[in-house]
C-alpha cells in the first residue's frame, strides 16, 4: 500500500482505527514528502520530525487500546500564528524568529488531546497581514497549481500544504479572508467560523475583534470534523462563546430542498473576473438543481467594507503589536537607551507591510483623527452588520465569489498596497459582521487555476453552511483534481 | 486631509518605529493613497448609528476570584533577550 498522503482525514481515519495502517507509517510518508517537495513550495517554515514521530507513536498505542478519536494519528499542519509548546512559532516575522512558546494555543491543545499529529508550522504573511503570503519574512509560498503564482494569504502555507498533500488538513486564521481566499486559490476547502466559536487563546493577535481560527481541508467533511474538535467555550478567551457545539457531521447528509440562498447583487459587478463570475454562476445553478431556492438580495454597504476594515484592523493591530518591544521575548536590537532599543528592535524586526499597518493604525487612532476614522469605521461596521442581519431574515445563507480574481503572480501587487487590499472585497465583510463563511472549490480557469465559491451563514450557522457546501461538493467534482506537480 | 512627511515622521515616532528618509517619502505616498480611499466612508450619513466595537453582545466576563496556576518565572523568562536575577534586563532608562 502507501500513498496515504493522498487521502482525506475521513478516508484515513477508519484505516487507522482498524489497524490497517499505522500512524507512524503515515507520518513517515508525509515527512519524506515534505522533505522532498517543500523546498520548491515553501509551505512549511518549521518541520518537527521528532515531535511528529513521538505523537504518531502515542497515537498508535492509543488506537491499539481502542481509545482513538477520528483525529488520532492524523498528520496535520498549523499556521505559524498558533503557538505550540516548545515548537518555534514565528508568525513569519524576524521579530519572533526564535520564539519558543511555553504553552499551546487552545485549538492546538484540543487537537493534541484528540490525538492529532503535528508535522510542523506553516508559512503566512507576517502577523497574518496580507493576501498573498508574500509578506513572510522567510520568503513567499508558491501556489501548488502553478509555481510563480501566489497561494493567497495570509494562510497561504496552510492552503498550499493541503493542496499539495503535505498534510491531511491544517488550521489557519481568518481576519479578513485569510482562510477562505487561500483555500479558494489553492482549490481546497476553508472555513472561517463565527467569531467566538473557536477560542483565540494562543492565536497571536492581529485584530482581536476580527481574528478567528478555522480549518483548511481537502473536503467539507474534514472541515466539519476539525471544527467539531476545536470549537467550544474556553475560559481563557473571554470572547469565546458558551454555546453547545453541534455534531456538524450529522448535517452533512441533508439535501438543500427549500433552503433559501441569497445572491447579493453587490458581489457581482465590475472588477469581477469573467472566468470567476462564470464559475460562480454555474455553482449557483448547481445549488438550484439541488433544490435550493435562489433569491436576489442586497448588501448595500459592501462597497465601504474595505475602507472600514483597514481602519479597524490596523487600529487594533497598532495596539496589539505594541507588545513587541525587545524586552520579554523575541528579537532585540541594540540601543543606547530604552527608547532607542524599542525603535531599533521594531524597525529591524518588522517587515514593511507590518510597519505600514502599524503606522496607519497609529494615525487613525491619534488625537484629532479618531472621530473621522476609527469612530466612523465603527459606525459603518454596524451598518455592514445590519445588512447581513436583514439578508438573513429572508434566507438561510448567501452565495458569492471568494475573490474577484484567481491567484495572481508573485510580485504583481507588492508595490501597491491599496490594490492588494481591494482584493479582499468579498471576504472582509464576514469578519466585520462576525459571521461564518466557507470556501469550496467550484471550478478552474482556462489556465488551470482553482476558483472558489463562498457561502456565508448567520452567526453560529456553521451546520447549514457545511450542509450546503457538502451537498455542492457531492454534486460536483471540483475538489478531486490534484495539482500535476504534487 | 493629506498627510505630510512631517506627520509621517511623528506617527512613526508614536509607533516607536524609525524611518529612513526614502521611507518617509514612500510611506507618505502610500498612506495618503490609502487614506484618500478611506475618505469614501464620509459619503455615508452615520448620524445616530451606534459604533460597533465588537460583534458579540458581551458584557464583562468574570471568573471566580480564586488563585490558579501561573507560568513559572523561569519559563516566563526563557524567551527574554536578556535576563538577570529572575528579571528582564533592559538598557538604561535614566
Amino acid at each position: 500500500m502507501g500513498g496515504f498522503f493522498r487521502m482525506s482525514i475521513s478516508e484515513l481515519a477508519p484505516l487507522l482505527a482498524r489497524g490497517e495502517v499505522s500512524p507512524v507509517a503515515v507520518t513517515e510518508e508525509l515527512l519524506a514528502r515534505i522533505e522532498a517537495l517543500n523546498p520548491g513550495l515553501n509551505a512549511y517554515l518549521t518541520v518537527d520530525p521528532e515531535g511528529a514521530r513521538a505523537q504518531a507513536r502515542d497515537a498508535e498505542a492509543r488506537l491499539r487500546r481502542g481509545e482513538g478519536t477520528p483525529l488520532t494519528g492524523i498528520p496535520l499542519g498549523l499556521k505559524d500564528v498558533l503557538i505550540t509548546r516548545g515548537l518555534r512559532t514565528t508568525c513569519a516575522s524576524r521579530i519572533l524568529e526564535n520564539f519558543l512558546p511555553p504553552y499551546d494555543a487552545t485549538a492546538v491543545a484540543r487537537l493534541r488531546q484528540a490525538g492529532a499529529v503535528f508535522l510542523g508550522k506553516l508559512n503566512m504573511d507576517e502577523f497574518a497581514m496580507g493576501s498573498s503570503t508574500e509578506n513572510s519574512a522567510f520568503g513567499p509560498t508558491h501556489n501548488p497549481w502553478r509555481r510563480g503564482c501566489i497561494p493567497g494569504g495570509s494562510s497561504g502555507g496552510s492552503a498550499a500544504a493541503v493542496a499539495a498533500d503535505l498534510c491531511l488538513g491544517s488550521l489557519g486564521s481568518d481576519t479578513g479572508g485569510s482562510i477562505r481566499q487561500p483555500a479558494s486559490h489553492c482549490g481546497v476547502v476553508g472555513l472561517k467560523p463565527t467569531y467566538g466559536r473557536v477560542s483565540r487563546y494562543g492565536l497571536v493577535a492581529y485584530a482581536s475583534s476580527l481574528d478567528q481560527i478555522g480549518p483548511i481541508t481537502k473536503n467539507v467533511r474534514d472541515a466539519a470534523l476539525l471544527l467539531y474538535y476545536t470549537a467550544g467555550h474556553d475560559p481563557r478567551d473571554s470572547t469565546s462563546v458558551d454555546a453547545p457545539v453541534p455534531d456538524y457531521l450529522e448535517a452533512l447528509g441533508r439535501d438543500l430542498k427549500g433552503v433559501k440562498v441569497g445572491v447579493p447583487r453587490e458581489y457581482f459587478g465590475p472588477g469581477l473576473d469573467p472566468e470567476v463570475e462564470a464559475a460562480v454562476h454555474r455553482a449557483l445553478d448547481t445549488l438550484a438543481d439541488l433544490g435550493a431556492e435562489l433569491l436576489p438580495v442586497s448588501l448595500p454597504h459592501t462597497e465601504y467594507a474595505v475602507a472600514c476594515y483597514y481602519i479597524i484592523a490596523t487600529a487594533e493591530a497598532s495596539s496589539n503589536l505594541a507588545r513587541y518591544d525587545g524586552v520579554k521575548y523575541g528579537f532585540r536590537a541594540g540601543g543606547r537607551n530604552l527608547l532607542e532599543m524599542y525603535a531599533a528592535t521594531r524597525t529591524q524586526g518588522f517587515g514593511p507591510e507590518v510597519r505600514r499597518r502599524i503606522m496607519l493604525g497609529t494615525y487613525v487612532l491619534s488625537a484629532g483623527y479618531y472621530e473621522a476614522y476609527y469612530r466612523k469605521a465603527s459606525q459603518v461596521r454596524a451598518l455592514i452588520s445590519r445588512d447581513f442581519q436583514q439578508a438573513f431574515e429572508n434566507c438561510g445563507l448567501l452565495a458569492t465569489p471568494v475573490s474577484p480574481t484567481p491567484a495572481f503572480c508573485l510580485g504583481e501587487k507588492v508595490e501597491d498596497p491599496l490594490t492588494m487590499y481591494l482584493s479582499d472585497i468579498f471576504t472582509i465583510s464576514a469578519n466585520l459582521a462576525g459571521i461564518p463563511g466557507i470556501s469550496v472549490p467550484c471550478g478552474f480557469t482556462a489556465a488551470g487555476l482553482p476558483i472558489g465559491l463562498q457561502l456565508l451563514g448567520p452567526p453560529f450557522g456553521e451546520a447549514v453552511l457545511l450542509q450546503a457546501a457538502s451537498a455542492f461538493e457531492q454534486a460536483t467534482a471540483w475538489h478531486r483534481p490534484r495539482p500535476a506537480d504534487f | 486631509m493629506p498627510l505630510t512627511p512631517e506627520e509621517v515622521r511623528h506617527v512613526a515616532q508614536l509607533a516607536r518605529l524609525e524611518l529612513q528618509p526614502q521611507e518617509v517619502e514612500l510611506f507618505t505616498r502610500q498612506l495618503n493613497d490609502i487614506l484618500a480611499y478611506m475618505e469614501k466612508l464620509q459619503e455615508l450619513d452615520t448620524s445616530g448609528v451606534a459604533p460597533m466595537a465588537h460583534v458579540l453582545p458581551l458584557a464583562n466576563a468574570f471568573r471566580g476570584d480564586t488563585v490558579t496556576g501561573a507560568l513559572p518565572r523561569d519559563q516566563a523568562l526563557d524567551n527574554a533577550p536578556a535576563r538577570e536575577e529572575g528579571a528582564f534586563m533592559v538598557p538604561r532608562v535614566i
